[in-house]
């Protein structure tokens, strides 16, 4: 029988099946500080221990600071809690890469930089945006905390199997357009709330034109259309970034791999239970306007008017904007460039190229958080915090920071931010904040312009 | 898991859709290690004004609402995989939560916990706003075996649907661990055909 991607994953990983549900083997657990300390105490006062610490991998990445991080934590709550991140590893044999380990960052850029996260493997974390690894043909999706402690307990998930869907970006995507809008664009269409109870499996030759990094944004946002997971099959592009990663398979062991790897792909008879196909030759740079990723629009484009909804209405005078109005030209206060979502050397590369020898606008404070250490220092390396700082961002160090404001990093109240992050929500970024979601180029050049412009007119 | 089978009560209604998890638990309020306290700061940026004073024009500080039904516009608890979403409704006293559509993980949060998510249909949900808005003493019947909600004093009953394994978890306080554990040697058995690179 013809199966998808996903069927293919989901299968691989079926332990058994009970009463419909299916219990799922996971191969990889990811945990971080916020959401794991009630499952670890969960787990002692069950009186049993982790079932395969071997397989879990922890960082402390929403709650950290992004200056001074060799320094203790200022916050007493947050120091606390990644010391209790720290002691509940130690407890239970769990690797973790702390702050100042070369290998600390974000939860979803340093499995994927390692070659922790690869093709073939079921990968969990509670953190909505495990979707991210999906980029690799893993079958990765975020859990909450009880999950958490179910994968401590026993590695497997008890979980209904989602419906799959195919989204199919065919054609070349313009000048000045990244992944970043291409997942913008879809979420706009599909609504904040469309892809729910769907594994989505991202396909077409824009897709297979892309870098992993691009992927990876795409696959990342897959949870803000509500679906469970997001998934890109593996190629030729994926094994060139995995080979000679510091966990990747070498040897023999990476030729097996391979060898499985390449029967992943989606049969050419499988069926999807929803099939979405857009021409990326449609695809503009895209602004949010509102409050969930789904309010989204092309540059060009104006705030829709629709009076009837007071949820949107809500949303509107949330951001302080007017339906009817541009976005183009909208004077802004900040600019954020990282996360998970556009955190990694691709993106930093990408800002720096744009804003090289130009000046930041004197009223907009720019800052640019790398996803990871290894980032921080790659882009050291190639000198791209000298192009960082003479052009009046700075560059911190890693960690979950303005994209969800747990730490010192908040966006001031009525402030507008343009963001490379993932979520637009009231308050996301800080009590008050007015989030404007983009690509780090468009982020770049609205901290040049001082206000929202259409990239494409400045390069 | 506290069990669950029926409940009669009023309910509160928000009727906002695309209620996202940071809104239910701003992040700044995830700092904890334990899964109580968490019902003081549900809603906390809708409910309070910065600076702390309390938001008049919010629901939940409306005396004239109360009880253990949480009535929410559709896509509720979208956004973040928090399960501090569903622990902080719990907290602050609601067992149930009623929309016209739930976010995936929050639906499964709220399963996990002991906060029972019941769907209906769009209508449903309006006719049930309706109802409150008219007299907020209004009764609702939440009868988990005949898996129906039912607007107390009439004939409008509505169906909706849970798992037969979570319906029973519900109803005898079993949590998914306690089926896991249960099937180890399965899992064992699998584990020894996972090939070394993966």
């Amino acid at each position: 029988m013809s199966k998808t991607l996903f069927d293919k994953l989901w299968d691989a990983h079926l332990v058994k099946s009970v009463d419909g549900l299916d219990v799922i083997y996971i191969d990889r657990h990811l945990i971080h500080e916020v959401t794991s300390p009630q499952a670890f105490s969960g787990i002692e006062a069950r009186g049993i221990s982790l079932a395969n610490p071997s397989k879990t991998i922890a960082t402390p990445d929403h709650n950290v600071p992004t200056k001074n991080q060799h320094l203790p934590i200022a916050d007493p709550l947050s120091k606390f809690q990644v010391e209790t991140l720290r002691e509940n590893c130690k407890k239970h044999q769990v690797e973790i890469f702390d702050l100042g380990h070369p290998q600390h960052g974000i939860v979803h850029i340093i499995g994927p930089e390692n070659g922790i996260t690869r093709p073939g493997m079921s990968i969990v974390c509670g953190d909505s945006h495990t979707s991210t690894h999906g980029a690799f043909g893993a079958l990765a999706f975020g859990i909450g905390t009880s999950q958490v402690e179910q994968v401590f307990a026993s590695q497997c998930l008890l979980m209904k199997r989602p419906k799959t869907m195919r989204i199919t970006i065919d054609g070349e995507l313009s000048k000045g357009v990244t992944s970043k809008d291409v997942i913008l664009h879809i979420i706009s269409e599909l609504t904040a709330a469309g892809g729910t109870g769907y594994f989505i499996e991202y396909a077409g030759t824009a897709i297979e034109t892309m870098s992993m990094e691009a992927r990876m944004t795409i696959c990342n946002m897959s949870i803000e259309m509500g679906a469970r997971g997001g998934m890109i099959a593996p190629d030729e592009t994926t094994y060139t970034y995995l080979k000679d990663k510091k966990y990747a398979p070498k040897g023999a062991l990476w030729e097996e791999a391979i060898a499985y790897w390449t029967t992943l792909k989606s049969d050419e008879e499988a069926s999807f239970d929803r099939e979405e196909s857009f021409a990326a030759e449609d695809i503009q740079p895209m602004v949010t306007f509102g409050t969930n990723p789904g309010m989204g629009i092309q540059i060009s484009q104006t705030v829709p008017e629709t009076i009837a909804d007071a949820s949107f209405q809500k949303s509107l005078k949330y951001m302080d904007l007017k339906g009817g109005q541009r976005l183009e030209g909208q004077a802004i206060q900040n600019v954020f460039i990282g996360s998970c979502t556009n955190g990694r050397i691709e993106d930093l590369r990408a800002v720096a190229e744009y804003v090289k020898g130009k000046q930041k606008a004197d009223h907009v404070k720019a800052m640019i958080v790398p996803g990871s250490k290894q980032v921080e220092m790659q882009a050291r390396a190639e000198g791209l915090d000298k192009i960082f700082t003479d052009s009046g961002f700075e560059l911190r160090e890693p960690g979950c920071s303005a994209c969800l404001g747990m730490n010192e990093d908040k966006v001031p109240a009525n402030e507008y931010c343009v963001s490379t992050s993932n979520r637009n929500f009231e308050g996301r970024q800080g009590q008050g904040a007015r989030t404007i979601l983009a690509s780090p180029i468009m982020a770049a050049a609205a901290a040049i312009s001082g206000k929202i412009v259409d990239v494409r007119k400045f390069i | 898991m506290e069990k669950f089978k029926h409940l009669t009560s009023t309910a509160v209604p928000l009727h906002i859709e695309d209620v996202d998890t940071d809104q239910i638990i701003p992040a700044r309020f995830l700092k904890a290690t334990s899964r109580e306290g968490f019902g003081e700061n549900l809603f906390r940026d809708w409910r309070y004004h910065k600076g702390g004073k309390s938001n008049e024009n919010f629901v939940l500080n409306n005396p004239l609402y109360s009880g253990e039904i949480l009535v929410a516009g559709h896509n509720f608890g979208c956004g973040s995989s928090r399960e501090h979403a569903a622990w902080a409704i719990s907290d602050y006293g609601f067992k149930v939560v009623v929309s016209s559509f739930f976010a995936d993980i929050f639906k499964g949060n709220a399963l996990n916990v002991g906060l029972l998510p019941i769907q209906i249909t769009t209508d449903q949900l309006s006719i049930l706003f309706e109802h409150i808005s008219e007299d907020a003493n209004t009764e609702f019947v939440v009868d988990l075996e005949t898996q129906t909600l039912q607007i107390k004093k009439t004939d409008l009953v509505f169906p909706f649907e849970i798992s037969k394994y979570k319906k029973e978890c519900f109803q005898n306080g079993y949590d998914d661990i306690d089926y896991l554990l249960s099937i180890q040697e399965e899992i064992k058995s699998y584990e020894q055909k996972i090939p070394a690179f993966l």
